[in-house]
């Protein structure tokens, strides 16, 4: 950049003055500005100061801040806590008419009527997400320790009421109406010797209909272990006691994994899974919708034991 | 600047405008402050023609929204209603949907290729007769002429110091543009609601916001567009002047200063013999009257939107100085330079271009017609779950969950029967569907519903890792139906 000259210098062709500047001789025209273009100027400059008149724009000097507020609040009081807080208050006024119908209604009525059965799915989608996603996986598909809640294999049971009583006082939680029950550390707490939880390893994975049994021997004597130790809980015949979470040993379904290795650690270590008791986190309404939406992915069950 | 205002005779009977042509080819130069132009209110067909167009180009912007129709009880009765609410586009007998937006695309097309075939036959008659910014600028210039007079003394108040009488004509004038201004914004926001109910709510002050804000913005431009820039809206902001000049060809009808009769040009005294010169008397009533302040005898230019008024001002002329009319007229290029070498006009309206535009005119609105007609009311997609991609109950069988949308155009209810095709071994189960009536669908006239659906795969029928199938919805009464192609993931492992 060569220094400003003396004297206004003016462009031969178009007889502008320049500003002086020049780069590798190419000067630059002292065009005015657009009139349009001065104007939108001037009007942003008074927009701002009617914009820092009105609402919280400057850092407040010692004693002109009011109640926790650092800035000038501005004349029209916007706040974007408050007005967080009345977007919240108006969803829940939007979704009271949704969760006021909730009460008390069965699934088949939820089912029965499309605009609730929509509702749910939408709030407890929403709620599933926000809390019990990070366990059971967004889609529900659950993970080992953490059960698939698609699929028809319950533990504590599948029906409507008894999927809202999970969830209001969880599962192995302090809350004195919580499921609860305990399977021992066979291994760790020195039950069974690590022969005989290899033999009722082998007992349980012949306990399936279609299973192929490869070490009788073993089998015959898991069975004798079997029966002292798990018969109680899981019953004898493998099925599983839902009134102690006691799962059922013949089906497909496994919570801690279905290979022999997987089985042997369950018995070792003495399987303990929590569930929060979500009655004190989540409000009636949402936990209504949240066990419909359960209920809804395809695996809850009739109330009717008949069935 | 001279303050002479007496005029010269140029003709008997004939006196010459002072009107300088302040957008004159020679005077123009980038970058100046607009100078205002005072047209002067011409008289003759094309000032007709161009009333009748701005009456009737008003009344359908103003009185379409009333147009009633009736689509039945649930669906709004406004003839053209764009329903932003309701997602829909309703236009008499044609209801768009937000997924057929191509529909209003193949519409602006057909608009775009209709001004290109009348570019390349008769010029810019759009741009002289029915653009809304040539509408609404000579509707605002009869305002000012009512308050102000016509071109000479619109110039004199101007020039003249601040009055009352001076003031009360500035303000009216203002305040008429104004009310105008409110009334083009006003009738914008009619095509967005319910005509009759959002004029009510809106002097209540109970119509939404959006209504007042279009309202202040149409209002706005209105005023700022049509009375205070004008032609610089053609000359600087509009892109059609430039692209015009593509479609156009020395063989398309255009206003045109016919230099083979009006040079050389020149003041005429009475009882001077008309040989050896031409028609034109440099009287300057085309500038005078000429809204775009050009001067057409400098032939083509691209601030020449073809409003025909220079026409009407020079026949006028031609009439009072007993010379044939038409020395200003709508001619070709091509046969300006015919006349000159005295050889009799030829018009070729059929040629490659209007045939090119023509032909794409017709195969573009065919398309949307046959697309019209045949646009089925009954639609079916089916969204298969993905997480998770598949569910193995305890029994060893599969299954798989589906979110069915079933778009439903009709203005009626409908019951559908819903059908798997595939494997005759899945079971399937309709959220919410009525235990006697489980493959029974129910959705409410002109409405999308989604039904959740559930097919379960028997541990005996899985024998690959994925099967095909089709959901159909049928409408038995009316026998139409529609198709959604899926699969049923199984989960299988060789």
């Amino acid at each position: 950049m060569s220094e400003t000259p003396q004297k206004p210098d003016t462009d031969e062709i178009s007889g502008i003055e320049t500003t002086g500047h020049e780069w590798d001789g190419i000067k630059e025209l002292d065009n005015p500005l657009p009139r349009w273009w001065l104007w939108i100027f001037y009007a942003s400059i008074v927009y701002s100061v009617i914009y820092m008149v009105l609402m919280p724009a400057l850092p407040a000097l010692p004693g002109m801040s009011s109640g926790d507020s650092d800035h000038t609040r501005g004349v029209i009081g916007n706040s974007e806590r408050a007005n967080v807080a009345r977007d919240l208050a108006a969803l829940d006024a939007a979704r009271a008419d949704g969760f006021s119908r909730l009460e008390g209604i069965s699934i088949e009525g939820i089912e029965a009527d499309p605009q609730l059965l929509g509702f749910v799915r939408a709030a407890g989608q929403s709620a599933f997400g926000d809390n019990c996603g990070t366990c059971h996986g967004m889609g529900a598909q659950g993970a080992i320790g953490y059960p698939n809640l698609n699929d028809d294999v319950w533990l504590w049971g599948g029906s409507y009421d008894d999927i809202r009583t999970t969830i209001r006082f969880g599962i192995r939680t302090e809350h004195e109406q919580s499921r609860y029950s305990q399977m021992p550390a066979f291994g760790r707490d020195n039950i069974l010797s690590f022969q005989e939880i290899r033999d009722v390893t082998d007992y349980v994975l012949s306990l399936a209909p279609d299973a192929a049994i490869e070490n009788a021997d073993a089998v015959a004597r898991g069975r004798t272990v079997y029966a002292a130790q798990c018969a109680s809980c899981h019953l004898a015949d493998g099925s599983g006691d839902r009134a102690v979470g006691a799962p059922g040993l013949i089906d497909h379904d496994w919570l801690y994994g279905g290979t022999r290795d997987q089985i042997i650690t369950t018995i070792e270590r003495g399987p303990f899974g929590v569930m929060p008791a979500w009655e004190a986190r989540l409000d009636e309404g949402m936990i209504d919708a949240l066990t419909a939406y359960v209920y809804l992915l395809g695996g809850g069950e009739s109330a009717d034991p008949a069935e | 600047m001279t303050h002479n205002l007496i005029p010269k005779m140029v003709a008997p009977g004939v006196q010459r405008s002072k009107a300088k042509a302040v957008n004159a080819a020679e005077t123009r130069e980038l970058y100046e402050k607009r100078q205002q132009i005072y047209p002067k209110l011409a008289k003759g067909k094309f000032r007709l023609a161009k009333w009748i167009i701005m009456i009737l180009t008003l009344s359908v912007y103003y009185l379409v929204p009333f147009l009633r129709w009736d689509r039945g009880a649930d669906l709004p009765d406004q003839a053209v209603l764009i329903d932003f609410a309701g997602r829909r586009f309703y236009f008499f007998f044609i209801e768009i949907w937000p997924q057929e937006v191509y529909y209003i695309s193949g519409l602006l097309i057909l608009a775009a290729l209709a001004l290109f075939l009348a570019s390349a036959l008769f010029g810019r008659v759009w741009c002289g007769y029915a653009c809304p910014q040539t509408v609404w600028t000579d509707l605002f210039i009869t305002v000012e002429r009512l308050f102000e007079g016509d071109r000479n003394a619109r110039i004199k108040l101007d020039r003249s110091t601040w009055s009352f009488n001076k003031a009360w004509r500035k303000i009216a004038k203002h305040a008429v543009w104004l009310l105008i201004g409110m009334g083009t914004g006003g009738a914008w926001i009619l095509y967005f609601h319910d005509a009759f109910d959002v004029l009510r709510d809106f002097f209540a002050g109970e119509a939404p916001l959006t209504a007042y804000i279009f309202f202040g913005l149409l209002t706005f431009t209105t005023y700022t567009l049509a009375g205070t820039m004008r032609e610089q809206v053609c000359t600087y902001m509009c892109p059609w002047p430039r692209i015009q000049a593509a479609m156009t060809d020395r063989e398309a009808v255009n206003v045109i200063y016919r230099t083979d009769r009006g040079e050389p040009r020149g003041a005429h005294k009475k009882g001077a013999s008309w040989e050896g010169r031409g028609d034109c008397i440099s009287c300057r009533q085309c500038v005078a009257v000429c809204p775009m302040g050009i001067d057409i005898r400098d032939g083509a230019q691209l601030e020449c939107i073809q409003c025909g008024l220079c026409i009407d001002a020079c026949d006028d002329i031609m009439r009072k100085i007993d010379r044939p009319t038409g020395l200003i007229t709508y001619e070709t290029d091509d046969n300006v330079d015919r006349f000159t070498a005295g050889e009799p006009p030829r018009y070729r309206f059929v040629r490659g271009r209007t045939l090119v535009y023509a032909g794409a005119l017709v195969l573009v609105a065919s398309v949307m017609l046959t697309g019209l007609l045949n646009r089925t009311e009954l639609e079916l997609n089916a969204l298969r779950d993905r997480n998770p991609n598949f569910v193995r109950l305890s029994d060893g069988s599969v299954r798989n969950g589906y979110t069915i949308k079933v778009i439903n155009k009709a203005h009626e209810t409908r019951h559908l029967e819903f059908v798997v095709e595939g494997d005759p071994r899945i079971q399937v189960r309709v959220l919410g569907a009525d235990a006697n009536a489980p493959r029974s669908l129910m959705v409410a006239s002109d409405r999308t519903q989604d039904f959740i659906v559930y097919l379960t795969l028997p541990s005996d029928a899985i024998d690959e890792a994925r099967e095909p199938i089709t959901f159909r919805v049928i409408d038995l009464s009316t026998e139409e139906f529609a198709d959604a192609a899926s699969i049923i993931v199984t989960g299988f492992e060789l």
